[in-house]
């Protein structure tokens, strides 16, 4: 896979479902950073201690995890919109959500949104946007996988209705049939890279070629499902193989997500490029996974284009 | 109730805050310590402040001198923050700033962070345990934090922390002293190591020793520091080993371990080696400098042979 040695950000990963072996990969393909989305565990939680310990989990443990293969992991915090039906659990994680709005590496709220479209949802939906807005977040907008045309528009103009700039707005998972609405409208325009559904990533070059990159980035949304944790340097070559130029393909598969995200102030280059300025407490090769015999060997590292193997000590 | 002069421990450690940040970091900490310590912050204040603290005072390391930790430890034998950063003073002093008089809503909020906190926050909580009112409360937390797989979190606990000596029953402190050999940290940074050692810690010793040789990996030679006291007619072949291996420190700290013996067979193998013991008794060797030493040694530092 040639990236030109490209750095990569994929903004919007669930690596809770993913092993460490993705995460080697994920390395060696020049992937730097990573945005987490707190979202659904493919069957709905029952009690608010279970999205307690799973938010901590993003602040605490993945984001160690994350660190001990050389990838800086960010997170996005919020009440995913098919679990926003339960609504007395809905109300408790509400009460939960300030509570880690500003920890540390919290780049945004999301993914939040619509899914059927319910009241519900979008009470919830929008209880959720006033928290970005007085918390001055940006907000990660998850758009229905049904009826996706109606609820992209109705996500962006909810989102406007409460006085949210788009330039705070990251839309996600769109299609050649939403993206000139969204980018129309001044919203960040994201697209999810799957292997058979949402976008493939030739039609993904399309895109870029007929929309240009103002605004746009690209991510993998691998999760518990069928998907694949490098579809962003997957992307990323093909494009540059297509004939898109370099600089293109930085924005829609770095800076992009990096200008977006970054609004928290909770995410800035030099993270990954002097990480030991940002804290000296997080030297990733001289703080490691606690377990005796089986450390991960991380050394130098450098993108790697052969077969990717995994160096575990046993 | 406090472990400390609550009052001369938040000046001191405001002091050696103030230096390590900026004006407006300075301002923020004040605004938000007066706030909490008013009591008419609600939970939420005190909680956003906690979390959003490296915001605006960020992250530097303390720079201490000899007479700053010197202060540290007159205000509270063992405490040392000569690690610690910024932020993580910043929060220290909001924990020192609750209202404390109600012993159960004070455990209760710091439980409440604990439950909910981030890596930052964690070495922050843990490394504030010996400042604590109501300590006794959080030997189980102590505990907790022992069984942490992150770095950081484990070092904020286990070492340059006096609180797990003085708090933690012998069955947790043992785990500690031994994970944190298991996971390549220095035990001479564990406060108290001396005064806890006991009978059931050396047979875990021992055995994990015996481990490690049966696969062919090496030892830290500070493994054998709280085994001196308990050399039997089992151990003393551990020590008759460590005599004859090729590094140097395991040799030296088998002079250590001699040398803190009443055992018979023991005192005769330390007169077996008189360049060892002269070097012992003259002070010259000692448990610090083979914690030091061994620490650089790249073999003991992590499983990875």
């Amino acid at each position: 896979m040639n990236t030109q040695n490209l750095m990569l950000i994929d903004p919007h990963i669930h690596m809770t479902s993913r092993t460490t072996d993705d995460y080697e990969r994920m390395r060696k393909a020049g992937i730097v950073a990573i945005i987490e989305p707190a979202f659904w565990l493919g069957q709905p939680r029952t009690d608010v201690g279970s999205f307690k310990d799973y938010y901590s989990s993003l602040v605490g443990w993945e984001r160690f995890r994350a660190s001990q293969f050389g990838i800086k992991h960010y997170c996005t915090i919020g009440l995913n919109s098919k679990e926003a039906n339960n609504e007395a659990l809905a109300e408790q994680v509400m009460e939960l959500l300030p509570l880690f709005i500003y920890k540390e590496g919290v780049v945004g709220v999301g993914e939040i949104g619509y899914d059927d479209q319910t009241p519900t949802e979008d009470k919830y939906y929008r209880l959720q946007l006033e928290l970005a807005k007085e918390t001055n977040m940006p907000v990660q907008i998850h758009t229905p996988h049904r009826d996706k045309k109606s609820g992209t528009i109705r996500s962006m103009e909810v989102s406007l209705e409460h006085g949210i700039a788009p330039d705070m707005v990251i839309v996600d998972h769109n299609n050649e049939e939403t993206v000139k609405d969204v980018l129309d409208r001044g919203f960040w325009a994201a697209f999810t890279i799957y292997p058979n559904s949402k976008m493939g990533n030739e039609r993904m070059v399309e895109v870029v070629k007929q929309y240009g990159t103002e605004r746009i980035m690209v991510n993998s949304a691998a999760d518990w499902g069928i998907s694949d944790p490098l579809s962003v340097p997957k992307t990323a070559a093909l494009m540059l193989e297509r004939g898109i130029s370099l600089e293109d393909v930085r924005k829609v598969c770095y800076q992009n997500a990096l200008d977006a995200f970054g609004k928290s102030g909770q995410m800035h280059e030099s993270d990954w490029l002097t990480p030991a300025t940002v804290d000296q407490r997080e030297k990733f090769s001289g703080s490691t996974v606690l377990r005796g015999g089986q450390t991960p060997v991380v050394g130098e590292l450098e993108n790697d284009e052969g077969e990717f193997g995994s160096k575990f000590i046993r | 109730m406090y472990q400390a002069d609550i009052s001369a421990t938040k000046a001191f450690l405001k002091g050696i805050f103030e230096r390590s940040t900026t004006p407006q970091g300075r301002a923020w900490l004040t605004q938000k310590t007066e706030l909490v310590s008013s009591g008419s912050a609600k939970e939420k204040d005190f909680y956003l402040a906690f979390s959003a603290a490296p915001r605006f005072v960020g992250k530097e390391h303390l720079q201490l001198t000899e007479a700053d930790l010197a202060q540290a430890d007159a205000l509270r034998a063992g405490f040392n923050p000569s690690r610690w950063t910024a932020d993580q003073a910043a929060r220290t002093l909001l924990l020192l700033s609750l209202p404390a008089q109600d012993a159960d809503a004070f455990v209760k909020q710091v439980e409440t962070l604990f439950g909910t906190a981030d890596m930052g926050e964690q070495v922050a909580l843990y490394g504030s345990l010996p400042l604590l009112p109501y300590p006794e409360r959080f030997s189980k937390r102590a505990s907790e934090g022992v069984r942490t797989n992150i770095g950081d979190v484990y070092e904020a606990v286990a070492l340059d922390n006096p609180f797990p000596s003085e708090y933690m029953e012998e069955d947790a402190w043992n785990q500690l002293v031994l994970k944190t050999l298991f996971v390549g940290k220095p035990l001479y940074r564990i406060h108290g190591l001396d005064q806890r050692s006991n009978s059931e810690l050396t047979r875990m010793l021992s055995d994990y020793a015996h481990e490690r040789w049966a696969a062919g990996r090496p030892v830290s030679p500070e493994l054998w520091r709280t085994v001196g006291p308990f050399i039997d007619e089992h151990t003393i072949h551990d020590i008759q080993r460590l005599f004859s291996q090729p590094d140097e420190l395991e040799r030296e700290a088998a002079a250590l371990a001699c040398a803190q013996s009443s055992f018979g067979p023991a005192r005769e193998l330390l007169n077996s080696h008189p360049d060892l013991k002269q070097q012992v008794e003259s002070g010259e060797l000692n448990w610090g400098y083979i914690g030091r030493n061994a620490t650089m040694q790249e073999p003991y530092k992590v499983d990875r042979t």
